[in-house]
């Protein structure tokens, strides 16, 4: 325990002194390269669920990339990530390698959750990536349980748990609030509002706009950002996440964004028009993110077709991972069901439902 | 062995679990200043500090989640409900969360975590605050639960649950805080998971029930016993995953079987174990095997008629008539 809370406050160190400089030639690129990686991942996964490669729900997070991108890049390895349903991209932030997410909306045992999560529901408990979670707010609770043991424990670690607009108008959204505030957990809550609760517009469905002044009734620290701005992004997370981790301050951001596709692959996008999506494409995250570094010689036209060739290659590479992987199977799925009982007389557990001759 | 009730057993088995492991934690409404709506948490307060008793607001669905997220983390946290009908508001975070998250990843998180409190009818509260809900929690496949009838079955189990790595849902009565038994005193008096009890031995019937249940057969035995009828009761003690070996062999002996559950009959645990016993002991059967369960209508307030919708002696001295003809 002592030799990790050196090492995150180590990290962290090294976070808050690169908030303070100018961003690195090579973090800039690497914040291009990763907007990059999501788009292309959500493209191919695009893709394979219209060739019935995916199954079930697909919900791309294709415009979104800057706050995924910038979130991940403002928090140390030891800091938790949980998220809702738009998983891919966040997962691909955090360092989970493409190969396990695509062979998880695959289905395969490779996958983040051995095939058992599928879209929705991508973990990795060694990166702290604690979910991927689908039924909408539900990860608010877990996300203050997780701060809550940081607190325990005695870390300098923080919780991020990103929402969409429309978790703010479920219950438990609310009541976690009032406890995170209540208790001065160290987490970050950040409302990706893309403007729609799936096709419900948020003027239809939320009062007491702009979505930040639900901190307001919380005591909390409330901001608002430019969504479709990585380094913002990055740079205001780092803010609310030293406000967390030091001051016991939780926060929480109203970040906002466009979501270019519809809500899920099996969305028609009937709910808003086509002049309203190009106007909202005009600030493309990864255009906008492109032209600044290539104005300012970061990037060069070579450099962007180096890049998207070796993104090409990565996300065919996790394609035939996927591909090639095999079936988890009922072995399997029946092991994952229990922790191995090492403190107590192991019960018995048959598998009711089964058929016995 | 000491002589105890069911609250102040469960009281020690919290005591020793908290003293024994820093990463255990009690969360829930009036944990801690109040003692426990039940008092099942007095003095912990004092012992442990306010950061391991955790008062809440009223706010079932954020404190579960709250502290399934803890799990997550590493924590071992015990959740009481002051009620398990109240359990019903934070249901997405027990079954979906609690219940699957584990499953859904993969199999890369551990949720050692109790949820606990009293359930059940019979105090004249109504509908919404008399639920018994160990057949709802039963059909969650990754779930354990737990329904002890005596104060040391209440201890042992209860100990058993906070040391368990997968989630527990511990069904204490609220009539049956007050009954007192003897409680063995050693620090490590754990009872295991998933094994039932003889509570008497028979050979003409095997009566099964769990909790309180427990206390209406045996009641119902007194009048059984003048009757010279010779049952075998058997106390679950675990509902889930049920003590199998156990019906099987007293039913070799006895060969008819009564059910007795407090919940509502239709997919009530019961039903469960009926089916089992006769798909894999059918030819051990002498006769159909009887259910004794509430009634199928919603608690009602009236004490007299609450009782008569509840499994009562009655009832279960019926069922045994019946199963016996």
């Amino acid at each position: 325990m002592v030799d990790n809370i050196s090492f995150s406050e180590q990290v962290h160190e090294d976070f808050k002194s690169s908030a303070l400089a100018e961003l690195p030639k090579e973090m800039r690129l690497e914040l291009y390269k990763t907007m990059v990686l999501i788009r292309r991942f959500e493209e191919k996964s695009s893709q394979s669920f219209m060739q019935a490669k995916i199954k079930g729900f697909c919900h791309l997070s294709i415009g979104q990339e800057a706050i995924a991108v910038g979130v991940c890049a403002a928090i140390g390895p030891e800091d938790v990530v949980i998220t809702a349903y738009r998983d891919h991209g966040i997962a691909l932030a955090r360092g989970i390698s493409p190969k396990a997410c695509m062979a998880e909306l695959y289905g395969k045992s490779t996958g983040t959750s051995k095939g058992m999560g599928g879209s929705m529901h991508f973990f990795d408990k060694n990166k702290k990536f604690f979910g991927g979670h689908a039924i909408v707010a539900a990860q608010c609770p877990i996300a203050a349980g997780v701060a809550f043991a940081q607190r325990y424990l005695k870390e300098n670690t923080v919780t991020v748990c990103l929402l969409g607009d429309g978790a703010v108008n479920q219950g438990v959204f609310h009541e976690t609030l009032n406890l995170v505030s209540l208790w001065k957990l160290p987490v970050v809550y950040i409302i990706e509002n893309n403007q729609y609760a799936m096709g419900t517009e948020i003027h239809r469905s939320t009062a007491g706009l702009p979505l930040v002044k639900k901190s307001v009734a919380y005591d909390m620290a409330g901001m608002v950002i430019d969504g479709m701005n990585v380094e913002e992004v990055r740079k205001k997370v780092l803010e609310a996440a030293n406000l967390a981790r030091n001051e016991n301050c939780p926060v929480l951001i109203e970040a906002r964004t466009y979501r270019f596709r519809g809500h899920s692959m099996s969305d028609p996008d009937t709910y808003r028009t086509k002049e309203e999506i190009a106007e909202a494409k005009k600030r493309d995250p990864i255009a906008l993110y492109s032209q600044l570094l290539l104005d300012q010689g970061v990037l060069t036209r070579d450099l962007i077709a180096q890049i998207d060739k070796e993104i090409k290659k990565v996300i065919q590479e996790a394609v035939q991972y996927a591909e090639s992987s095999p079936e988890p199977d009922l072995e399997l799925a029946r092991k994952i069901c229990f922790a191995e009982e090492d403190s107590i007389e192991p019960p018995q557990r048959p598998l009711y439902g089964l058929i016995v001759d | 062995m000491a002589t105890l009730t069911y609250r102040q057993a469960l009281n020690e088995a919290l005591s020793e679990e908290l003293e024994r492991d820093n990463t255990v934690f009690l969360i829930g409404e009036e944990v801690g200043e109040y003692g426990g709506a039940f008092k099942v948490s007095q003095g912990l307060l004092k012992k442990f500090g306010p950061e391991r008793i955790i008062d809440t607001p009223i706010s079932e669905a954020a404190f579960t989640g709250l502290a399934v997220g803890a799990a997550m983390y590493g924590l071992r946290p015990i959740v009481e409900f002051m009620n398990w009908s109240f359990a019903l508001v934070a249901f997405d975070q027990i079954i979906n969360n609690a219940g699957s998250i584990r499953f859904m990843s993969g199999g890369q998180f551990n949720f050692p975590i109790v949820f606990r409190g009293p359930s059940g009818g019979g105090t004249q509260i109504g509908a919404t605050h008399s639920h018994a809900l160990e057949n709802w929690l039963a059909n969650v496949p990754t779930f354990t639960v737990i329904n002890p009838a005596f104060p040391a079955d209440a201890k042992g189990l209860l100990k058993s649950a906070i040391r368990s790595n997968n989630p527990v849902c511990f069904f204490e009565g609220e009539r049956l805080y007050g009954i007192q038994g003897d409680v063995p005193e050693e620090k490590d008096f754990l009872v295991p998971i998933g094994k039932a009890q003889i509570v008497t031995e028979g050979k003409d019937v095997t009566v099964l029930s769990s909790g309180f249940s427990t206390h209406v057969v045996l009641q119902a035995l007194e009048t059984l016993s003048k009757e010279n009828i010779s049952v075998e009761m058997i106390d679950l003690r675990t509902i889930k995953p049920y003590d199998f070996d156990l019906v099987a062999s007293s039913l070799q002996k006895t060969n008819r079987l009564v059910i007795v559950e407090e919940g509502k009959p239709f997919a009530g645990w019961g039903a469960q174990i009926a089916y089992d016993v006769q798909h894999l002991l059918f030819d051990e059967l002498d006769a159909p095997i009887y259910r004794v369960s509430n009634l199928d209508i919603p608690n009602p307030y009236n004490g007299k008629l609450e009782q008569e919708i509840l499994p009562n002696p009655l009832r279960v001295i019926q069922a045994v008539h019946n199963v016996l003809r």
